[in-house]
């Protein structure tokens, strides 16, 4: 490919492309981000490559394997275009049938679409989705439309219009007030304004400045920003480059985590596409800018998602936070000037400058502007990547795009912000999403976790769940987070398992205080989060462990006995032969009875009681009844039941 | 270098820019404790013992003097309830290491922290890393490192480095807070010795 050497010859190469492209010829597009190919996407897309060559279409159909849509709880997902035909759940299996009912005879294959399980409404189109149409998809919406490594088919969608337009229309003052007016806010978690970073560095007196993207994304069970460089890399690229310009930059990073092999494959190759056609390199389009972007892996620490720590792991050295009296933008990389900005941030920026502030302002509240990403995961119908627009309320996330709460259970908390955030309770359902009003109810925006919990969840364990994490991911340079954090561990694990004291509430407070107040970096001030939030909104359950030494959701397993209802077992033997560890006696026609002893609390025998039955339960905060004597544990209808 | 009105505890000064608030404070007479602190040694910031109270534009907030940078008008508190609470309970967390080190004792005795309050785990270390650094900053030899992270994070000497440069330098020795590192030193340079090291290392 010749490089571009012109904003003309951009234009003309992308007519090019779409020349070629036919709108109307079928494209079948499989999401091949990981998640899918997780549950096979890899061989839903060779079996269509098989079946097409078997038919002969080649000619005919388009195939490509895309980013990530986001509704990776019915994957892998197919979306066949100009219908925009979405099929869920698609397994090799699927793929004849396909090629030859819709691909040939333009059928809708029924049992492969969408079902709304609540209304029993299908639903044929992407758009009609309700997971889909509730959302406001600026970023994501690409991802299915695209190759993932085709620079052709993201300019195909308008890609690096708004590079052209920023090297060529704008100067980079421009530039700044465009982002500026946005008030475009750091996705990754602090909510600090971009434009004001950008300008910070801008105006610092070093000549050399750096950019980077942090894609060292390491919440439990986020994957936003996988999902977009994964999905559309190129996207990301050109937002680091219109950084770059601004600030006056001519060397950017992208700092990817090791565990997103996809992520680091798949920037490498735009990279390399983007050199090749002139977006990297000297003399960009004939724009006398010059700019460079390298790949750098982190090595798996949750801690280098801290821009200070990444920093000095990108210098060569242990990822170890910095004291940031200094901000980084003023000396950061090298000790020189570096804007550092979450994938998501950056994502953002071809958006606002090809369509322009005010159209980004129309989306979101007074003073988070946009749409932002989140994982919805958890105790949730439909998990998956929403990118919602600000706003909008936890009880619309969670019930209208996520579709509630399986198996009829009742919402008890949600939790975002990742480890760093808190959990909300339902009296805080509509909170309208947001920076200020997160951070206000005692939790925050974070990077973009969403974690649904259900009434089976024990809000002490998730505590100690959090700080479990942080305590293992913490560096271990500053006193508080390295002693303070295990402290607190140490007694929330004590008190889900049944040793909580008196005065253990009060010395949690006590450290989470000193905690938050004087550690060195975001992790540790953030890290008594989890505990403070659930005991802000769940004290009762605290005490509950505490003083009667119940778990209130049943779930601490040195708190709970399961205990066999001898007026309801009708002596069907399911759990005595399913135990695994022999602590269920009795018989055919005997009343099964739990050895309390040999109970390992491993919940089968609940499982696999049949609901008709619904004899054995759990007990927590009582004692477990005596066994009923052995002349009482025969029963005549016994028998029928096997 | 210009310099920078501030006041702390109520007297008003002025330190060269960009030195540190503990450093100006120290230099004018006022006490504040520290463990990771030296001057031959790039500011930590670790320890967070010389955590003060800094007023800035009418805020008050904790920062830790030996790597916050004097800044025009500043008002800093060297000592409060809020900066002895907090002191306090870092002697806490770490006299549970260290319970007889001397220096971490007299803080503990100043700011009635009980050396007793947290399980003990006598690892002697408290992470203060001025061996660490001082081999590294001082004597350019690098024969001494910290290993794991967070709460498995600790000291250790690199036995081919032991063997070739420590046993006339030992500099490192009487930095430690806990003799945590002498321990430390001897159990490698055991390991690496067929001469038993502990017979002779006696001053």
């Amino acid at each position: 490919m010749p490089r571009i050497n012109s904003p003309d010859e951009l234009e003309k190469i992308r007519n090019e492309i779409l020349s070629q492209k036919d709108t109307n010829k079928p494209c079948i597009s499989i999401c091949a981000g990981t998640g899918c190919l997780a549950c096979g996407a890899a061989e839903v897309i060779a079996a269509f490559k098989e079946e097409i060559e078997k038919q002969g279409l080649e000619a005919d159909v388009d195939t490509k394997g895309t980013g990530c849509p986001g509704f990776c709880e019915r994957g892998p997902i197919v979306v066949i275009y100009p219908e925009e035909i979405c099929y869920l759940q698609v397994k090799p299996e699927d793929v004849p049938e396909i090629i030859a009912q819709t691909i040939k005879e333009n059928k809708v294959l029924e049992r492969l679409i969408y079902l709304d399980p609540s209304t029993n409404e299908s639903a044929t189109r992407e758009s009609e989705i309700p997971f889909y149409n509730n959302q406001e998809r600026l970023i994501i919406s690409n991802n299915i439309k695209i190759d993932s490594k085709s620079i052709e088919d993201y300019l195909a969608i308008g890609g690096y219009s708004a590079l052209k337009k920023v090297l060529f229309q704008m100067t980079p003052e421009q530039v700044l007030e465009e982002v500026k007016k946005t008030n475009l806010r750091g996705r990754g978690g602090g909510g600090f304004p971009a434009a004001l970073k950008w300008e910070g560095s801008r105006n610092a007196p070093e000549p050399e400045k750096y950019v980077i993207v942090n894609a060292d994304e390491g919440d439990p069970g986020a994957f936003m920003d996988r999902a977009l460089l994964e999905g559309n890399p190129h996207l990301i690229l050109e937002g680091l480059m219109i950084g770059a310009y601004t600030i006056g930059a001519r060397e950017g990073y992208i700092y990817v985590r090791q565990e997103y092999p996809l992520a680091v494959e798949n920037v490498k190759i735009a990279i390399k596409q983007a050199e090749e056609y002139g977006f990297l390199g000297n003399n960009i389009l004939g724009s006398e800018f010059d700019f460079n972007v390298k790949v750098h892996q982190g090595a798996g620490a949750f801690v280098c998602g801290e821009s200070t720590a990444l920093m000095t792991a990108l210098e060569g050295r242990a990822g170890e936070p910095r004291p940031k009296y200094i901000r980084s933008n003023i000396r950061g990389l090298w000790e020189k000037p570096t804007v550092l900005n979450n994938v998501e941030t950056w994502a953002n920026v071809p958006l606002i400058l090809n369509n322009g502030a005010d159209w980004f302002n129309s989306y979101g509240t007074d003073r988070s502007k946009g749409t932002k990403i989140f994982s919805l995961v958890g105790k949730i119908n439909n998990t998956g990547l929403v990118e919602i627009p600000m706003g909008m309320t936890l009880r619309e996330i969670i019930y209208k795009v996520g579709g509630g709460i399986p198996g009829n259970k009742m919402f008890k908390a949600v939790q975002t912000g990742g480890p760093s955030g808190g959990c909300l309770p339902d009296s805080m359902l509509d909170l309208k999403v947001s920076f200020d009003e997160l951070t206000e109810a005692g939790s925050m925006m974070g990077s973009g976790g969403m974690i649904v919990m259900d009434e089976e969840t024990c809000m002490v364990d998730v505590a100690r769940y959090f700080l479990d994490f942080l305590s293992d991911e913490s560096c271990g340079k500053c006193v508080p987070c390295r002693e303070g954090v295990k402290q607190m561990l140490k007694i929330l694990t004590n008190i889900t398992q049944g040793r909580g004291q008196a005065g253990d509430i009060e010395l949690l407070e006590e450290l989470g205080e000193v905690i938050k107040g004087i550690s060195l970096c975001a992790l540790g001030q953030t890290a008594p989060n989890p505990f403070l939030s659930t005991l802000k909104y769940f004290r009762e359950e605290y005490e509950a462990h505490i003083k009667d030494k119940k778990c209130p959701a049943l779930y601490c397993k040195e708190l709970i006995s399961y205990y066999i209802d001898p007026e309801k077992c009708q002596a069907c033997m399911a759990c005595l032969k399913k135990c695994p560890s022999d602590a269920v006696t009795g018989g055919k026609k005997t009343i099964h009875i739990i050895d309390q002893d040999k109970c390992t609390k491993c919940n089968t025998c609940l499982d696999v009681c049949p609901p008709r039955f619904n004899a054995v339960r759990k007990i927590s905060g009582e004692p477990v009844p005596p066994p009923i004597p052995e002349e009482e544990r025969t029963i005549a209808r016994g028998s029928k039941e096997k | 270098m210009s310099k920078i009105p501030l006041i702390i505890d109520g007297k008003e000064i002025e330190a060269e820019e960009g030195i540190s608030v503990l450093e100006a404070a120290r230099s004018e007479g006022f006490e504040i404790p520290s463990l990771c602190h030296h001057d031959k040694l790039e500011s930590y910031g670790a320890c967070r013992i010389c955590t003060v109270e800094a007023e800035i534009n009418g805020r008050s907030k904790l920062v830790v003097s030996c790597v916050y940078p004097v800044e025009k008008n500043l008002v800093v508190t060297t000592r409060s309830e809020k900066v002895d609470r907090a002191r306090r309970l870092i002697l806490e967390l770490l006299l549970s290491h260290a319970p007889d080190s001397e220096q971490l004792r007299n803080l503990a005795d100043e700011y009635g922290a009980n050396k007793d309050r947290f399980e003990k785990e006598p690892s002697f270390c408290i992470h203060c890393g001025l061996c660490v650094r001082y081999c590294a900053e001082v004597k350019g030899k690098h024969a001494v490192g910290f290993i794991n992270r967070g709460s498995s994070r600790e000291i250790n000497f690199i036995p081919e480095l032991v063997a070739s440069e420590c046993w006339n330098c030992k500099e490192c020795f009487p930095l430690c807070p806990t003799s945590a590192l002498q321990a430390a030193y001897v159990f490698t340079a055991a390991q690496v010795s067929t001469t038993p090291v502990f017979e002779e290392d006696t001053n």
